[in-house]
């Protein structure tokens, strides 16, 4: 029987989430070599390598000058059990063929990473002030540490953990891709792991929050019981739900 | 050295023209040469609450655009001859105001003057930016509710933020919570926030408790700071904070209703 799709409103959500995948780095393009080397690879931990994922990456061998033939190499990779799942540091050349192989193109190094981050900082940094002291160049994963009120309107961001001595104010808005730490009254809005970082915690010292939220599973206000407002607390995930808990304080 | 106070408070209505004629009296009064200006283009007041509606010719606008000098604009108070006026333009808006005029005729007032207060616009927008962008102080107003509360805390984020000093890397503002409308009875009933309760969502240094009080209003109407009405609650208050802000220690008043303070003196 058809159903019209609207009558589904949750059929299907797109969601943000980070996980490690294996990276072959190749420095020859002779493929003989290569299929050697992989299957023994395979053989001394076949369960590891099983249908495992794999990232190509080609910029060390085509910056030695070995351009490698990227449809034969995938076919190689699929035979000795992995499947590919995009490549990096392709040339043009090889960056079409993966997409005729249906690869994904994925970027480099963490520096672009980063870079694409500062982008989409920008983007979302339109509101009025992205506060001068926090923004000014924090190397990337470090611990920005802000000791300075945070005001109504004001949004921090941090690419690594965040550490505020201070309170945050209603209104505020504080972000990190890493950790949340809040040795005050958090009651603004707290945001770890933006990037997706699922392991990401959110620790305060009086939860009065307007929305916590870790790698874009959150809670509002209304949401947050008695028991925990005004509570010193920690903030974890848990089979994609938020468990709020106290952190007791041995004075 | 000559200091530029900024009366501000975000939200409107909540008392930055009675405070700022009230403070440059207060300074004055005690033997500072200062400047009160008006950064309300377009709905300028502070003429009226100062008294000297009449004597307009020129305005902060004229000086900006040097069709006037500053002398021409300055209004000499009729009731302190070291309290001058630096009125707003009526039938201008907020857009004749630049950063680099309104720079200009702070850095010429700075010459003559010890202390420059700045009477700014409600809002965040261009008036209320350019009032803040050059203080050295800033007095906050706020009423003991939510929404003023929150827009002073709002306020706040763009003084640490988007001055000059901000802007500069030097050091920040000095922040002053100036509490207005002030009804010990009506915190008592719950139906206003108290002092502590808006000192631990702001945390801010105190600088006075200035209550609800008739003779604002009266004084407002009569064109004389109420500073200058020296029996009254309200005046004694701004008294207090300027001795404050000039260094004295005074212990704040008017946070306890009066009955409780004859229960406290008499036990009962």
């Amino acid at each position: 029987m058809l159903m019209d799709a609207s009558n589904i409103p949750f059929a299907l959500e797109f969601k943000s989430t980070s996980f490690s995948v294996p990276v072959l780095v190749l420095t020859t393009d002779d493929l003989d070599v290569i299929e050697q080397k992989l299957q023994e690879k395979v053989r001394k931990a076949p369960e590891f390598f099983k249908h495992s994922p794999l990232i190509l990456d080609l910029q060390e061998a085509n910056n030695q000058g070995c351009l490698i033939d990227l449809i034969e190499l995938a076919g190689i990779i699929r035979k000795a059990g992995l499947f590919p799942i995009g490549i990096r540091g392709g040339n043009a050349q090889q960056n079409k063929q993966a997409l005729e192989l249906q690869l994904p193109i994925h970027s480099i190094s963490s520096r672009d990473a980063a870079l694409l981050d500062e982008k989409k900082q920008d983007t979302a940094s339109q509101e009025p002030e992205v506060n001068t002291h926090a923004s000014s160049n924090i190397a990337l994963a470090a611990t920005t540490l802000i000791t300075y009120p945070i005001r109504s309107g004001q949004r921090i961001y941090a690419k690594g953990d965040l550490v505020v001595l201070t309170q945050v104010s209603a209104g505020a808005e504080i972000i990190a891709e890493g950790n949340i730490h809040v040795y005050n009254s958090l009651r603004g809005r707290a945001l770890a792991g933006v990037q997706g970082d699922v392991e990401a915690r959110i620790f305060c010292f009086d939860l009065q929050a307007e929305l916590i939220s870790i790698a874009g599973n959150y809670k509002i206000s209304e949401d947050l019981g008695d028991s925990v407002k005004g509570k010193a607390v920690q903030v974890y995930l848990q089979d994609q739900a938020l468990i709020i808990k106290d952190i007791e304080l041995h004075h | 050295m000559a200091r530029i106070i900024v009366v501000t408070s975000g939200k409107g209505g909540v008392g930055k023209t009675t405070t700022s004629a009230a403070i440059a009296m207060g300074l004055a009064k005690r033997g500072h040469k200062t400047a009160v200006i008006d950064f309300d283009v377009g709905l300028r007041n502070l003429d009226l609450i100062m008294g000297c509606e009449r004597r307009v010719v020129y305005d902060f606008v004229n000086v900006i655009n040097e069709e006037a000098t500053l002398n021409q604009a300055l209004i000499r108070d009729k009731n302190c001859n070291l309290l001058y006026i630096l009125p707003a333009s009526q039938t201008r808006d907020k857009d004749a105001l630049s950063q680099e005029g309104v720079g200009r005729v702070l850095d010429e007032l700075k010459k003559d003057f010890k202390y420059i207060v700045c009477d700014s616009p409600a809002g965040i927008e261009k008036g209320a930016h350019l009032a803040m962008y050059f203080a050295d102080d800033a007095f906050v107003v706020t009423n003991p509710e939510v929404s003023s509360v929150r827009d002073s805390d709002r306020m706040l984020g763009l003084l640490a933020s988007k001055s000059r000093r901000a802007e500069q890397n030097e050091e920040p503002i000095n922040e002053f919570l100036l509490l207005t409308r002030y009804s010990p009875d009506r915190v008592k009933l719950g139906e206003m926030l108290s002092v502590d309760d808006v000192q631990d969502i702001l945390s801010l240094h105190l600088l006075g408790v200035i209550p609800e009080s008739k003779s604002v209003l009266n004084a407002s109407n009569s064109g004389t700071p109420v500073i200058l009405d020296e029996k009254s609650d309200a005046g004694q208050a701004y008294a207090d904070i300027v001795a404050r802000y000039l260094g004295e220690d005074r212990p704040h008043r008017f946070i306890e209703d009066k009955k409780g303070f004859f229960r406290k003196l008499f036990g009962g």
